[in-house]
């Protein structure tokens, strides 16, 4: 029922970006066109091979089949609102495994530009600010997949749900920002909380769902998040952070899940840089979770693991990229459970800032698996059309 | 003891942030260029910063943090506009939650407002053209008759910002302008003698120079904006260079010197990397000494090659 709705949004705004192009083009009517909102459309879509037909691959947006997937079209728009406020939204279009056209609503929220005191209200629908790798869209990945903790503990579509977001930027002479969000705990992108049947039984497939009623304040998910920056020269810059979620799950009627995580990110980019090349970049995040399942603390779920990834861009458009990854739950015959190993090493060739080619190799083991070593080779290819999106650091 | 602590804190911040009244006018700008034309217009008025330095392509930057703590302080935030900083500052300025420096608050200034640009495009345009600008060539200060129009703008903010300063604002303004009207008597001068000679660019961010001394562009390393060059554009080019006896191969500090190395070895051009901003060569801390610098190397080059 969303496919004649969406199609007709797509003409509707092409035909404005055409428009908005054509004034451009001939300079008469700029100020028209400032008040069409930034349009673009971010196409995804890789080609896979996997040594075993069960592959591992369990994100939503992960290649998940051999032959091609559809990652992920994201359409994205957004624009001042009006002098105090300015509105994204990210709609996303995509093809599962069964062959199923399946329709989400991204993120769509209003972010304050003119509150007091450096803070910031986000409100709507919004992808949970919880570590780098989860308010991050698909597209942006330095990877062709999820990571696997981030996949386990956050769900296969990252952790995002109606709420509301304050922030705050300290006054404190280096950057220092404060992030609290509440949000609805509810529902298929918030597995490790109260979820929905479907979902629940996708991810905890020995427990039992508890439909649970939403009435007081500890019945919403809430985050909290400390980043800070440190730019020791012109060319350095390390970004640290430290998250943590808390929330009903609906193992029980009075369970709860806590999810813990520390990242790092830093970057290196010589100042005659050239089209922003040569870099390298790190990038590091780790998860911890704690999942009650009933009174008896000694049934917990107990997850935890982490990503390490390092980006060189060691020629103009080419980056070579290496991720190593590790996850444990403790159920040795879980597959989103068990101990688990992977290593991807890439190589990505952006012919310009719009469209990215990436080739990628997985080997993977998991502990129900034996710790056989499962193969996957991907190739990526990405564009980017209409409005030029800022780069997010 | 926590919310005295968060208390201690908020009230530290207050005394962090408001006492305003008599220190200077906090200005942010994209470029050094910008820094510089403030420094002059604003005087001891002013403290500015410029979010890069004058050896980095403005067009390639991130919105890091560093750049936001900068902006959440500023008072007035200033950019060159036209496109060139659209990948990185608007998330700066709503990550920087400032609201005095968002598009349309008095601190905001985009000083191409007034500019003429060159190089409209008069059909409409797509990224198959390569990173071009719709609304025009956005390397407009390399015109120092801009460099006036630039200085007109940024007065027009600080006066609106420091209402009771506006008469020293003015003066130095038109202080600045008078200097630049004197020493753009001498560059055009100095570079009299090479009017009209045929030179190369790497990127099309030489035009509004090219156009105000004389310099004839035949034609640029890059085939389109911002696109890598091909074997089979450079041989156009190498043929072009020839049969127009191009003397130079002109390329800003940030671009890989191999392709106009080569191009220099197959015609006998000379590759002169000459910096396109306040900074970009040690020495250069104001915008007069970007075009003495300009002028001196040019005219070098050009006297060895004729």
């Amino acid at each position: 029922m969303f496919r004649p709705v969406f199609c007709l949004i797509f003409v509707f705004l092409f035909h404005s970006v055409v428009e908005a192009q054509t004034q451009q083009g001939t300079g008469s009517r700029p100020g028209l066109q400032g008040l069409n909102p930034e349009i673009s459309l971010d196409g995804l879509f890789a080609a896979a091979y996997f040594s075993e037909p069960d592959n591992l691959n369990f994100g939503g947006h992960d290649p998940n089949q051999t032959g091609f997937t559809l990652q992920n079209l994201e359409l994205t728009l957004g624009a001042t609102v009006d002098p105090y406020a300015r509105a994204d939204a990210h709609i996303i279009y995509l093809i599962d495994e069964e062959g199923e056209s399946v329709l989400e609503v991204e993120e769509a929220y209003l972010t304050t530009l003119a509150l007091p005191h450096r803070l910031q209200l986000v409100g709507g629908q919004f992808f949970t600010r919880f570590g780098r790798i989860n308010p991050t869209h698909p597209h942006a990945w330095d990877f062709t997949d999820q990571p696997v903790i981030a996949n386990r503990l956050l769900g296969p579509d990252g952790l995002r749900n109606p709420g509301a977001q304050i922030s705050w930027l300290s006054p404190l002479p280096f950057y220092l920002e404060l992030i609290g969000s509440v949000q609805n705990a509810g529902g298929e992108t918030a597995v490790s909380f109260l979820s929905n049947p479907e979902a629940f039984e996708e991810t905890f497939p020995d427990l039992s769902f508890e439909e649970r009623d939403v009435r007081r304040f500890e019945d919403l998910l809430y985050m909290t998040r400390l980043k800070t920056a440190w730019t020791p020269s012109d060319t350095v810059e390390l970004v640290q952070g430290f998250s943590g979620l808390f929330g009903p799950n609906a193992s029980g009627k009075d369970t709860y899940t806590k999810i813990f995580g520390l990242d790092f990110y830093g970057k290196w980019r010589p100042l005659d840089a050239h089209g922003g090349f040569p870099f390298v970049a790190l990038q590091a995040e780790a998860m911890w979770r704690k999942y009650e399942t009933s009174e008896n603390s000694e049934d917990n779920l107990h997850d935890r693991g982490l990503y390490l990834q390092g980006l060189w861009g060691f020629a103009s458009r080419w980056v070579v990229g290496l991720r190593g990854e590790y996850a444990n739950g403790g159920d040795e015959t879980d597959p989103l459970g068990d101990r688990r190993y992977r290593i991807s090493p890439n190589l990505t060739f952006y012919p310009s800032e719009f469209s990215k080619w990436r080739l990628q190799y997985n080997v993977d083991r998991a502990e129900h698996l034996d710790d056989k070593s499962l193969h996957a080779v991907f190739l990526q290819f990405e564009f980017l059309i209409g409005s030029h999106g800022a780069h997010q650091f | 003891m926590m919310t005295k602590a968060v208390t201690a804190v908020l009230i530290g911040s207050l005394l962090f942030v408001n006492p305003t009244w008599a220190a200077p006018l906090r200005v942010v700008t994209t470029t050094e260029d910008l820094a510089a034309i403030v420094r002059e217009v604003g005087g001891p008025l002013v403290e500015v910063e410029s979010q890069t330095r004058g050896t980095q392509d403005p067009h390639f930057l991130e919105a890091r943090p560093s750049l936001i703590l900068k902006a959440s302080r500023a008072d007035l935030f200033i950019e060159i506009g036209l496109g060139l900083e659209v990948g990185w500052v608007p998330a700066v300025l709503v990550a920087a939650r400032n609201p005095a420096i968002q598009p349309g608050a008095s601190g905001y200034l985009d000083v191409s407002r007034d500019i003429k640009p060159l190089e409209i495009p008069s059909a409409p345009v797509d990224r198959s053209q390569g990173d071009v600008h719709p609304l025009g060539n956005p390397h407009y200060w390399l015109d120092p008759e801009n460099g006036k129009v630039i200085s007109r703008e940024i007065a027009r903010s600080l006066m609106s910002l420091l209402p009771d300063r506006s008469q020293v604002i003015e003066q130095n303004q038109k202080e600045f302008a008078r200097r630049l009207d004197e020493a753009m008597a001498r560059w055009k001068d100095r570079m009299k003698p090479y009017e009209a000679a045929k030179v190369v660019t790497y990127h099309n961010s030489w035009t509004y120079f090219a156009r105000r001394f004389g310099l004839d562009v035949v034609g640029y390393v890059e085939p389109k904006p911002g696109v890598a060059p091909s074997p089979a554009h450079l041989n156009q080019l190498i043929a072009l260079m020839k049969q127009e006896k191009a003397k130079l191969i002109i390329m800003e500090p940030y671009f890989g010197r191999s392709t106009p190395d080569l191009l220099s070895r197959e015609t006998g051009a000379k590759v002169l990397v000459l910096p396109p901003s306040v900074g970009g060569v040690e020495g250069i801390k104001t915008y007069f000494d970007l075009f003495d610098y300009l002028a001196d190397q040019l005219t070098t080059a050009l006297s060895i090659g004729s």
